[in-house]
This record gives structure tokens, sequence and C-alpha cells, in this order.
């Protein structure tokens, strides 16, 4: 294999209370593919920062063509031909697709108007979707493009600039197979053509396929490099976590009890032709595993009163309910941890206690007027019983970490009396301790009585939390596992709609 | 008290100070009487679009109110010759339901509040010039409420009662706004509407509420303005107010972002404006100069507690640190 052209070497890097890379070192050689794994935290993000110029390194260097430097910038990944391609598609969806491909540096018309040349533009994109094999014209509107093709543009954009080193983070998170078989086959053809590519995946089979050479990082560390045979999905597993899936698990004092919340041919908006049932008992922990975008959010905003109920039923302890609005919802003792807690879970520059009493504002008050008094106590109470680290209830939820954000949006609910809680993703973006204080939290929620209905796509989390796991597929809920039949092979199958072994 | 709120103060003092000794006249008993009146007249409704622009919404329309419901008020009471409280009850109802609709189309509408208070300034000029067939309206040659005209014009050892009327309603509202449940739905619906509903705040509610007790202020201020002016030109009375109202919610610290303000920062902002019109006179500045003394002010103003707050406060802008380095958004 050639020479590399780019090399980070040593790279370390660390945020306050986390070392987020520790030494490590990564080459790429033109017409490579690398695939880049590792559980969420890990450190494969704060890499590709460092890669990409967003982040610079507290230690090592990067080589590019030979030369050394200390850190990146966002001009010189770019000069260097290193193109990125997130998880999270940056397009302007108000504009098409050779709009999109371009956008920043249009080509012009003549002086002294220089007014865009969209023939030309469209002239120059139409090449780069022929070589990816793209369904679509560079004058489609990229509102009209499902999330496979739009990736096919931000991969269109990168090969634009010349790109000599693709990244592609999580792309077939939300592929379906055909468009997965694609992709792949889009990679090796940018491989072929000496074009290197650095893929990063949860799905570990596609870069069994895909891949190289497959580098695993663990806390920060590479803990290891896998080539050619080598690169196996058990030999990958087995690096990513270093240790049994199931230790997690923390198991329940009694079994369930009864029926705390059913679902019975529930309806949303986002896939109005599906219908859903499910049930969670009193003091079980329900997993609700599934694709991005097969509608979990959209079962827990309509039992939490965010969205319409479109059809069916939703049964309290057996007694039929309508939610209308969340106040209802929580009246009811149903809460609802979301997904995106800095857009939906708290007022960021508000402080933690009052953060805290929002959902419950009158009973810290007397005649409608507040007692902040009350406020901070309680606060103070909930910092202490859930391990919120800050120095005081008066700091503004903003200023903490992922996980104790997520403890603050717990302590509003715990304030209350819970019977349900509904966990978006309860642990994203949330570091390894506090995650692991976080599902001890929801055990002793469970153990107590309340149902818990956890939503997330974080393999390791459903398989280890969960007593139960239901998944769901395209708006439906596609099967029902219990711990005798937990694998991650089941979840997947059951995820894209394949029948179980 | 928010270091905000004391710099606006301080600047007050400032701007006092520097008209007092450039023109005694400016401390003349009868200059800061009439002074007071005008805080009291334009400090009752700017309250109101304070609460409003809090809520992250917008109210563009009072003036174009002040001209509708003064028409009418006068029509109340010289035409039908109608009891001058319940004619004020009725202005100040009608105030209430033009709130109420700009609420309800912003809330349950969808529109955008800019859009909607934008076109009842239009509408609700429109209406009071083709009322009167743009005329003006007055109250006939000789005829007084003297009741009416006491608590609306009237003073109290030398204090104007519209200034009476502005203070009070400003310490209600401030504990309304500072200490009370409804007052802390307000600042969570204008941070973060999508959170606040997470929260379970019905927030449509809450906004409706900001846009109803803002046309209540404007009902009352109406009144008051209609007795100071005792005569009305449906197509210029009240032409710029809602502007007033809200340069004094900005210098007075609320965002137009929503979220952010005090009740003490939006009278303050209120007696500064004025204090800067009376500078305007009293510094013989020509009139016409009257908008642009007040913009620059405004601009200035704003950009210095903008520079200010980004050098981490007064005393790090005085002592040249650097800024804390933010924490990072997302690790690993």
């Amino acid at each position: 294999m050639a020479d590399p052209f780019l090399e980070l070497i040593d790279i370390s890097k660390s945020y306050p209370g986390v070392i987020a890379l520790k030494g490590v070192t990564l080459s790429v050689a033109p017409g490579e593919v690398i695939g880049l794994v590792g559980e969420n935290g890990a450190g494969k993000s704060t890499l590709m920062r460092i890669l990409g110029g967003v982040a610079a390194p507290d230690h090592g260097v990067l080589r590019i063509d030979g030369a050394e430097r200390a850190a990146m910038t966002i001009d010189a990944a770019g000069k260097a031909g290193i193109a990125f391609v997130h998880q999270e598609l940056n397009l302007f969806d108000n504009l098409d697709v050779a709009a999109n491909v371009f956008i920043g540096r249009e080509p012009r018309k003549a002086p002294p108007l220089r007014l865009l040349d969209t023939e030309a533009m469209r002239q120059r994109t139409a090449p780069l979707l022929k070589k990816l094999g793209a369904d679509f014209t560079p004058a489609s509107p990229v509102a009209d493009l499902s999330l496979a093709q739009r990736q096919l543009v931000e991969i269109a954009k990168a090969l634009s600039f010349d790109a000599r080193l693709v990244i592609l983070d999580e792309p077939t998170s939300s592929l379906t197979v055909t468009e997965t078989n694609r992709l792949l086959k889009i990679i090796a053809d940018l491989k072929a053509t000496g074009v290197s590519v650095i893929f990063i995946s949860h799905r570990l089979q596609e870069v069994e396929r895909c891949a190289d050479r497959v580098i695993v990082l663990r806390d920060g560390r590479k803990v290891g490099e896998l080539t050619g045979a080598e690169i196996q999905h058990e030999a990958m597993i087995r690096l990513m976590i270093g240790r049994d899936l199931k230790s997690l698990y923390i198991p329940p004092k009694a079994p369930p009890g009864a029926e705390a919340l059913a679902l019975s041919d529930l309806r949303t908006s986002a896939f109005p032709d599906k219908t859903v049932d499910l049930t969670v008992r009193e003091g079980e922990i329900l997993g609700l595993a599934g694709l991005v975008g097969s509608g979990r959010t959209e079962v827990a905003r309509v039992v939490f009163g965010i969205d319409k109920q479109t059809g069916g039923e939703i049964r309290l302890k057996g007694e039929p309910v309508r939610i209308a609005e969340p106040r209802e919802a929580i009246a009811r003792g149903i809460f609802l941890v979301p997904e995106d807690r800095k857009q939906f879970g708290l007022l960021l520059d508000v402080s933690i206690s009052q953060n805290i009493s929002l959902p419950d504002l009158a009973s810290y008050a007397k005649a409608w007027l507040i007692k902040p008094a009350q406020e901070d106590a309680n606060a103070e109470r909930q910092k202490r019983s859930l391990n919120i680290k800050t120095p005081n209830v008066g700091v503004l939820a903003g200023a903490l970490s992922g996980g104790n954000q997520q403890k603050v949006v717990l302590a509003k609910w715990l304030s209350m009396k819970p019977r349900i809680i509904i966990f978006d993703e309860p642990t994203r973006g949330v570091d390894v301790g506090a995650k692991q204080e976080i599902y001890e939290l929801m055990r002793a929620l469970s153990d107590s009585g309340v149902a818990i209905l956890m939503i997330s796509s974080d393999m390791e989390e459903v398989i280890g939390v969960s007593d139960r796991i239901a998944v769901m597929h395209e708006g439906r809920i596609s099967g029902l596992l219990e711990r005798s039949r937990f694998s991650e092979d089941n979840v997947l199958r059951l995820a894209v709609g394949r029948p179980l072994n | 008290m928010l270091k905000k709120d004391l710099g606006l103060l301080i600047l007050i003092l400032v701007v006092s100070a520097t008209v007092a000794f450039i023109n005694p006249r400016f401390l003349l008993p009868i200059n800061l009487s009439n002074t007071m009146n005008l805080i009291g007249l334009y400090g009752i409704f700017s309250i109101g679009v304070g609460l409003v622009i809090i809520t992250g919404g917008i109210e563009l329309s009072v003036g174009s109110m002040f001209a509708l419901l003064g028409v009418i008020f006068v029509d109340l009471l010289s035409t039908y010759e109608i009891n001058w409280a319940l004619a004020s009850l009725i202005i100040v109802i009608a105030g209430l339901i033009l709130g109420a609709l700009h609420g309800f189309l912003v809330t349950r509408m969808g529109l955008q509040p800019f859009i909607v208070t934008l076109c009842g300034l239009l509408i609700y000029r429109g209406i009071a010039r083709f009322y009167t067939e743009d005329a003006t309206a007055g109250f006939p040659f000789g005829v007084t409420y003297p009741a009416l005209q006491w608590l609306t014009t009237g003073r109290t050892l030398g204090i104007p009662h519209s200034f009476v009327a502005f203070i009070i309603i400003a310490v209600v509202m401030g504990i309304v706004l500072h200490r009370s449940v409804f007052g802390r739905y307000l600042f969570a619906v204008g941070k973060n509407e999508e959170a606040a509903r997470y929260s379970g705040i019905r927030t449509k509610r809450v906004i409706s509420s900001a846009y109803i007790i803002c046309g209540g202020l404007a009902g009352l201020a109406a009144l008051f303005l209609t007795l100071y002016t005792r005569s009305i030109s449906p197509a210029t009375h009240g032409n710029f107010y809602e502007l007033y109202a809200i340069a004094a919610a900005v210098l007075g610290g609320c965002s137009l972002r929503g979220g952010e303000g005090s009740m003490l920062g939006i009278v303050l902002g209120t007696i500064l404006l004025q204090v800067l019109q009376n500078l305007v006179n009293l510094l013989g500045i020509p009139s016409s100069l009257n908008f642009a003394v007040i913009g620059a002010v405004i601009l200035f103003g704003v950009l210095a507690d903008q520079q200010i707050a980004r050098y981490g406060g007064i005393t790090q802008f005085f002592r040249r640190k650097t800024v804390p380095q933010a924490m990072p958004e997302k690790q690993g």
C-alpha cells in the first residue's frame, strides 16, 4: 500500500473532567478504507473534530504530506482534501442539489453584476452525481430527496472539493438495506479512484464488508487495530466493550406488577397507516429499540400529549384516557425525559433550581407567589439524592455537563409523583460514569413501582438495561424479546424488519 | 437589583445631572412634574409591551389603538353622554379584547406577532380615521368631567396622577412578573417555548395572556392620553408610541428574542427616554433632531451593554482579563 499522506501522531485531548483522547495514532494512505469503531463516548467524534480542525489537540502532531503541524484548522483540512459527511446532514433543503454542492463558492457570470451561474453549477454537478450513480438531477430540490439521496449530495459535495479523504460519520444508521448496499458500492468505487475513506459506524457488519483496516477506540484510547482477515464482528466487539455486555444489567427486586400503560392500535401522524400495540408493566423497564426514524419518538410524543393522537387508545391501569397536552400527561404521572434535552428538556440559561420546580410550580407557591426558598430546598434535596455535580443549585443548567443536565431533567420529574416515565435516549451525550448512575436510578424507580419505557438506539444500553425489549420498524412493533432472547442480532433483525432466526 | 438596571440608573443620573448643569430649568418643579407626567403616560403601555417582548413576541399596534380607542372614548362621552366611569371601563375592555384577538391570532392561528400587530397598527389607525372622517375629535367646548380629569390629569403634591398610576401598575406587575407563578411562566415561554410546553405549561394561554394584559394597559393609557391631549387627530394621535415602548423595554434589558427583562428595567428605560426628550427641549437642540438623538442614545446604550457583557461584566472590562473559556458542548 502507498505511503500515508495524513498522519495523526500521539494525539491527546481532554475536556474538563473527561479525557477524550489519549495517545491516539492514526495514518491514512491513499485509497484506503478505514473503519473507526467504538462505543458512544469512546472518542471517535473528538478525533474527527481534531482532524477537521474544529478542536485542537492538547498533545501530539498532525502530519499532512510530510509537513508537521500542531493543530489543524478548518481551512487547512479543506486544503488537505479532507471532507466530512456528517451524521446530521448539513444541507439547505430550500435549494436544489447543485446549489448545495457549490454553496459558498458559487460560479458567477461575467462582471459587473456577477450573477449566479446556475447553468455552470448544474453542469459541474452532473458528472459527480453520475459517478455516484444518483437517481436524481442537479436541479432536483433537496427537499424532495430521501435521506439516502441527501447523503449522496453530501458525498458529491465532498468530491467536488477533490477530496482525498472522505469521512463518513454513521452513514448507514438510517438507510435501508438496499441503500446501504449501494453506499458500500460507492465506497468501493471511491477507493478504486484513490480516494481514502474513514467509515465510522456502529453497524459492524458493514464495517466488516468495506474496511481494509479497522481502528477500535475505547475510553479515548486506541485499543486495537485489525487488518484483512482479522476484521471480524466478534473481534471488534471484544475490543470495543472489553467487557461482557450484560454487566450493565441490574435485575429487578420483584417480578413486574400490573399493566401500567397500554397502547392499542395507537396511530401517530408520522405513520398514519401503521398502528402500535404496546404494554408497559409496573416495576419493569421496557426497552424500545429500532432504527432512527422508526417512529419511537413519535409514540412517546403522543403519549405525553405533544402530538395529536390520530387513532387508537391509551389505557392507564386499564382505564382509557385522552391526553391532549403535556399538562394532562403530567397530572396523571406520565413524564417524558426527551431526547434533545437542550431543546426540550431544560431552560439552559435558567438556574437548576428553577428548572426543577418548573413543572410543579404551584406547589412551591402560596397565593400564586413563588417561595424561592422552597424551590432551592427541594433542588438541594434532589442535588444530593441524584448526585448532581454543582457547587450550588443557583448555577445555570446550561453550565452543567451532559450527564448532570440529564439528572436535572430527571429531578424535575422525581420531585413529583411518577407513575410512568418515558426516557428517550436517556444517556445520549452523557459520560460513562453518569451513565451508570442513570441506569441505577432507573432501576431504583422501577423497583419502587414506576413503569419505565426506555427508547434507545444504543445497543449496549437496550440489551444491558431492559427487562424486555420491544423493537419498532417503520411505525409498528416488529417484535418483542424476553431477556432470554436478547441479542444484538435479534434486535437488529427486528429493527430492519426481518424475521428472527 | 441587577447590574444592568444599576447601569441604567447611573446613566439616567448622569444625563440628568448634565442637563441640570447646562440648563438649571431642568430642576424646576414644573419641569420635573411635566416630565413625570410624560413618564407616567408612556410608562403605562410600555409595561404591557415589555411583557409581550419577554414572551418573545412584539406589539406594534398600541399607537394606533390610542387613536381608535381615543376617538371612541371621546364619542362615548360627548355624543352618547355615557357616564365617564362606564365609558372608561368600556375602553379598557375594548383594549383587552384587541389584546385577546392578537393573542388568538398569534397562538391559535400560528401567525407571527410582528405581522399580526403590524396589521393591527394599520387597521386601527385606518378605522379611527374613517370613524371621524379624518376630523379631529374633541370634547365639546366648555364641557368638563371633573372627576375623570382629576384622576387622569390631576396632581397631588405636584405629582401627576398618571405617574402615580404608572408606579402602582409597575409595582403590581413587578410582583406578578418576578414573584408569581404566571411571571415565571412568561419568562419560561420566552426562553424556550418548547421546553416550557414539555414541562406542562400551557404556553398558548401564557402568551395570549401577555397580549391581553398589554391590550388592557393600552386601553388604560388611551384614557390618560385622551384627557392629556383633550382632542384627537386620528391621523397622528399616538404615532410612533409603540416604538417608544419597544425602545424603553429594550433599553431596560428586554431581549427581543424573549425570556429576558425586568420590570425595574422597563421603568428605568421609560424614564431615560423621557429625560432624553426633555434634554432635547432644554438644551435647545432643534426638535427635528428629537428622534435622531433618542435613536443614537439607544444604539450607543445597547452597543455598550453588549460590549461590556462580552468582556464578562464591568469589572472584567476594566481589568482587561481574557474571556473565560466556555465549556465544550459535547465530548467523546
